[in-house]
């Protein structure tokens, strides 16, 4: 590798442009609507006056189309965004998004389609949601399954929530009511504890070992005490290693009466290559805005179906989407149910998406991109291990996570690394996550990047090792290039200001 | 590649996985398609669903609206749609920008102080609004009117079903169909909230401000839902009213129907409870050298930090919807969201006014509405709709019998920008020619 600090950026023009409301000016329209073209009737008849707005929707912005082009071009370019180049957001997936599927995601007969619609004018859209179902199924190695949630974290709700009606239903009432443990590793996500908590669960915390593996032992004791509902476990956890006991993991929750929920964040590592059923896990939810591509938006939508084992299938939401004979049609006839967790029928849009994604890749396709995304991240590991702290041994799958030890004897912190790599034309990757790991950085390629780039990322985090040696001030201020520097957000958080107001009503604190 | 990371083949990378739970044959999907395979896939399945090309009157939580071109030019330029959410601020100011542009625009449209960056829907943001009143309140009985969109009630009761906390429905007024305040019963001081849409799913307008001043003397709180977003841009906004919290559906804002989703919930409340909202917020921040920025804030409230203590598990919201219905709301502007409801209200009362006007038929609720009613039909609604769709090729509109048994006849009709004169008047023939 050379070392001739070549970056991926230069500085370039930045615009500046205003809040909409500060652009705005009385009487400027930037639309139009046809004539009403029936009779008008005075609105105090329609709607009497003291159910209307008395106030002339004052504040709301008047500005024209090309106002409204340019304000938010010019902001967008305020953004990284993959399409510019690796977003290495360990536990994120942040791959390619095919323009094809948003093509096809926008077809009139899918896009201007009401979900209220007859099943007799819906068989499209049905059976699309069907063969989505059984790709996924496939994938995953479980036969039931749902759409219905929205996102990650309604998944893991729902599939939280399937793993206490099935034991309410297995034990009784007054049994179960005496299991509401779940047990969730020290190195998941958030949204699980929070997850478990909303289907009323107590939490426990799993011990992970030095070598970053769910602690066996512990995971015995905990299960002795006879009230675990269940485990929810990520797999390949997040720091980056393939749960290699997870058959025993199973077995020991599932012989202390429990069921084991994965968490399919990372699915990204198994595609094609191994599947959750065949592990022994019970429910999974997938996230079809990380492994299959749909678009993160800058937080969504997502879709986050829920796919489990037979015994758990009779409780999913309602309606359940099923074939007979040729015809697709709604079923809400399961007395077991959970119920609903979303109206309608869950981000159909980003089931489209998704399917696109499936059929483009194919039973090879969707291999090589695991293939692809696990051997990237096992050389970025290579390439970074002589200047980083990598305090896990075993070889990663789609993300490693290394630390920032060595560089914060220097006063350099994982913070500004992450900062600093920002000057390279990076987006910066997960940081102080997993919360186990001291001053963590978890880096996830994606199959969506080729060798060049990933050399690029491993210079410029060696220039910025050796900057932290050298001139580790530099690393400290960082960013340079950008817009705006750090932001204060210790005062923004201690006198939130979460809304613009206009001058003359702005609140002076 | 893998020669430079030591190993042989693919299978290798993949070592850590016992041999025997990998799978050792090809997933059974189909073979990769090309573009053009691909397109013409989808196009086939996308003709079936006949209902899409429809001249239609369905609404009952998603509408059909016009929406400018610019807002699906915008959303797709690569450094919004491909971005993750702003973690990151100084190179995320464009999304987070745009995540205060909403915040401030929903205010404005409830009349509430503060807003979240979205949920993923109205019936998971009235479920989140739920909980977060029993949270305030430390009350667990919730009162909510029978008027509420049911799929949203079906949403509420799977959120709190393990929360400890007891729905409570209260029934509408059978002639005017809307809430009925004085058989509040239930209404007491347990009661967390009072939970009512407006208008309500059979199109009515609820008289919030009566119910405000029930539901605070009792020391609980009212949340209002809005289904049809676009009735904020004529009727009192929900925060005028006395609504603690208001959530909704806005999906109105320029979002294609899509089947059910992805739509976006709002969620807006006001700032004394700024510090229960679920969900991420965006404030404006400042960098040593002054310069205003915006950031991801009150983030301790928040699932990453807070853990099983989170005010809500959300983590991924409708960013990108947010993003279409803000550059919507932009364009549309001050006197465009006038313009839109006014429409939809007079092109819905018209067609109210020919409906009614035949024999047989008659509207069946007489509180105010904005641009849903319900119509009382001589023949079961679902013959009729039945009817129209081969006859006229015509969505009627909704028959209430698939959420209200004892309604055979009664079918929901709803009216937007978008249904001309022409749609209407056809509309009525084909009832006269099917009824008559």
């Amino acid at each position: 590798m050379s070392s001739s600090k070549i970056t991926k950026v230069t500085s370039n023009i930045s615009h500046n442009e205003a809040l909409i409301f500060e652009r705005s000016h009385p009487g400027r329209i930037g639309y139009r609507l046809p004539a009403l073209d029936v009779d008008e009737v005075a609105l105090d008849e329609l709607v009497p006056v003291d159910l209307q707005r008395d106030d002339d929707l004052e504040g709301m912005p008047e500005v024209s189309e090309v106002d409204v082009i340019r304000h938010f071009t010019r902001i967008s370019t305020w953004n990284y965004s993959i399409d510019l180049g690796m977003y290495p957001l360990g536990s994120c997936t942040m791959k390619y998004n095919s323009r094809l599927n948003e093509k096809v995601a926008r077809i009139t007969g899918f896009a201007n389609l009401h979900p209220l619609s007859p099943e007799e004018g819906s068989q499209g859209a049905l059976q699309l949601i069907y063969e989505l179902q059984q790709d996924l199924i496939e994938i995953t190695g479980l036969p039931g399954i749902s759409l219905q949630p929205a996102a990650g974290a309604h998944g893991e709700m729902t599939g939280v929530m399937l793993i206490r009606a099935f034991i309410d239903a297995r034990d009784g009432k007054s049994a179960s009511a005496n299991r509401r443990t779940m047990l969730i590793p020290d190195s998941a996500h958030g949204t699980n504890p929070a997850s478990a908590s909303l289907s009323g669960f107590t939490v426990k915390t799993v011990r992970s070992t030095a070598e970053g593996y769910t602690d066996l032992d512990h995971l015995k004791e905990l299960c002795s005490s006879g009230d675990v509902a269940g485990l929810m476990l990520t797999n390949p956890n997040t720091l980056g290693l393939f749960e290699i006991n997870i058959r025993e993991i199973c077995d020991i929750v599932h012989k202390a009466g429990g069921l084991v929920y994965m968490d399919g964040a990372n699915m990204n590592a198994l595609v094609g290559v191994a599947r959750p059923g065949d592990m022994g896990v019970d429910v999974i939810h997938l996230n079809l805005h990380k492994t299959f591509s749909t678009p993160h938006g800058g937080g969504g939508p997502g879709c986050g179906p829920c796919c489990c084992s037979a015994e758990l299938e009779p409780f999913l939401p309602v309606p359940r989407i099923v074939k007979e004979a040729e015809t697709y049609r709604l079923d809400y006839g399961r007395p077991q149910t959970i119920g609903r967790v979303k109206a309608f029928f869950g981000n159909f849009g980003m089931m489209v998406r998704a399917l696109a994604y499936i059929q483009t890749h194919g039973y090879d396709g969707l291999r090589e991109a695991t293939e692809a995304a696990v051997l990237n991240a096992r050389y970025l590991a290579a390439g970074l291990t002589s200047d980083f702290d990598k305090p896990f041994a075993g070889d990663p799958m789609h993300e490693v996570v290394f630390t920032d030890k060595r560089q914060s004897r220097k006063g350099v912190h994982t913070l500004d690394i992450a900062k600093r790599l920002i000057d390279y034309g990076f987006h910066p990757m997960t940081i102080y996550f997993p919360l186990i790991v001291q001053g963590a950085m978890l880096i996830e390629p994606t199959e969506s990047v080729g060798r060049a780039e990933l050399d690029q990322f491993v210079e410029a985090m060696k220039n910025i090792a050796e900057e932290a040696r050298e001139t580790p001030q530099v690393v400290i201020d960082a960013p340079h290039s950008t817009r705006i520097g750090r932001l204060d957000e210790a005062a923004a958080a201690r006198k939130p200001v979460l809304r613009w107001r206009p001058r003359s009503t702005a609140k002076t604190a | 590649m893998l020669e430079a990371v030591g190993l042989k083949s693919a299978d290798q990378l993949f070592e850590s996985i016992p041999s025997e739970l990998r799978l050792h044959r090809d997933l059974s999907v189909t073979a990769p398609k090309s573009e053009i395979e691909l397109i013409a896939c989808f196009e086939e399945l996308a003709a079936k669903n006949k209902s899409a090309s429809r001249a239609s009157f369905l609404g009952a939580g998603a509408y059909s609206h016009y929406s400018p071109t610019v807002v699906d030019h915008l959303i797709q330029r690569s450094e919004f749609f491909t971005a993750y959410t702003p973690y990151q601020p100084e190179i995320s100011q464009g999304t987070l920008q745009v995540i205060f542009e909403f915040q401030t625009l929903i205010c404005q449209l409830t009349g509430m102080d503060v807003a979240n960056a979205s949920m993923y829907d109205g019936s998971t943001a009235l479920a989140e609004a739920v909980l977060m009143a029993e949270r305030i309140t430390g009350r667990t009985k919730i009162v909510a009117s029978d008027a509420v969109h049911p799929e949203y009630m079906d949403v509420v009761h799977t959120y709190v079903q393990h929360a400890g906390i007891e729905l409570q429905r209260v029934a509408f007024d059978s002639a005017t169909g809307a809430t009925l305040i004085d058989s509040i019963d239930g209404l007491d001081e347990k009661t967390a909230a009072v939970v009512v849409q407006s208008p309500n799913f059979l199109g009515c307008i609820e008289e919030l401000n009566v119910l405000a001043d029930r539901a605070h003397a009792l020391g609980a709180l009212l949340i209002v839902v809005v289904t049809e977003a676009i009735s904020l841009g004529l009727l009192r906004a929900p925060g005028a009213c006395g609504a603690d919290i208001v959530v909704g559906e806005g999906q109105s804002f320029g979002i294609p129907l899509s089947f059910g989703g992805p739509y976006l919930g709002l969620f807006a409340t006001k700032d004394k409870y700024a510090r229960q909202i679920p969900g991420r917020l965006v404030g404006e921040a400042f960098d040593k050298q002054g310069r205003r920025g915006f950031v991801l804030t009150l983030a301790t409230r928040e699932q990453h930090i807070r853990r099983e203590k989170a005010t809500s598990n959300i983590c991924t919201n409708e960013g990108l919807i947010a993003l279409a219905a803000t550059i919507y709301l932009e364009t549309m502007g001050r006197r465009g969201l006038q313009e839109v409801a006014r429409q939809c209200a007079q092109k819905a009362h018209y067609l109210a006014r020919q409906i009614s006007s035949l024999e047989g038929f008659s509207l069946r609720f007489s509180a105010p509405w904005f641009n849903e009613f319900v119509v009382t039909a001589p023949i079961a609604a679902e013959r009729i709709l039945q009817q129209l769709a081969t006859r006229r090729n015509i969505t009627g509109g909704l028959a209430l019998s698939r959420y209200f048994n004892d309604r055979p006849n009664d079918i929901l009709v709803s009216v937007t920008e978008l249904n001309s004169r022409q749609q209407m008047d056809d509309l009525v023939s084909g009832l006269v020619e099917i009824v008559g």
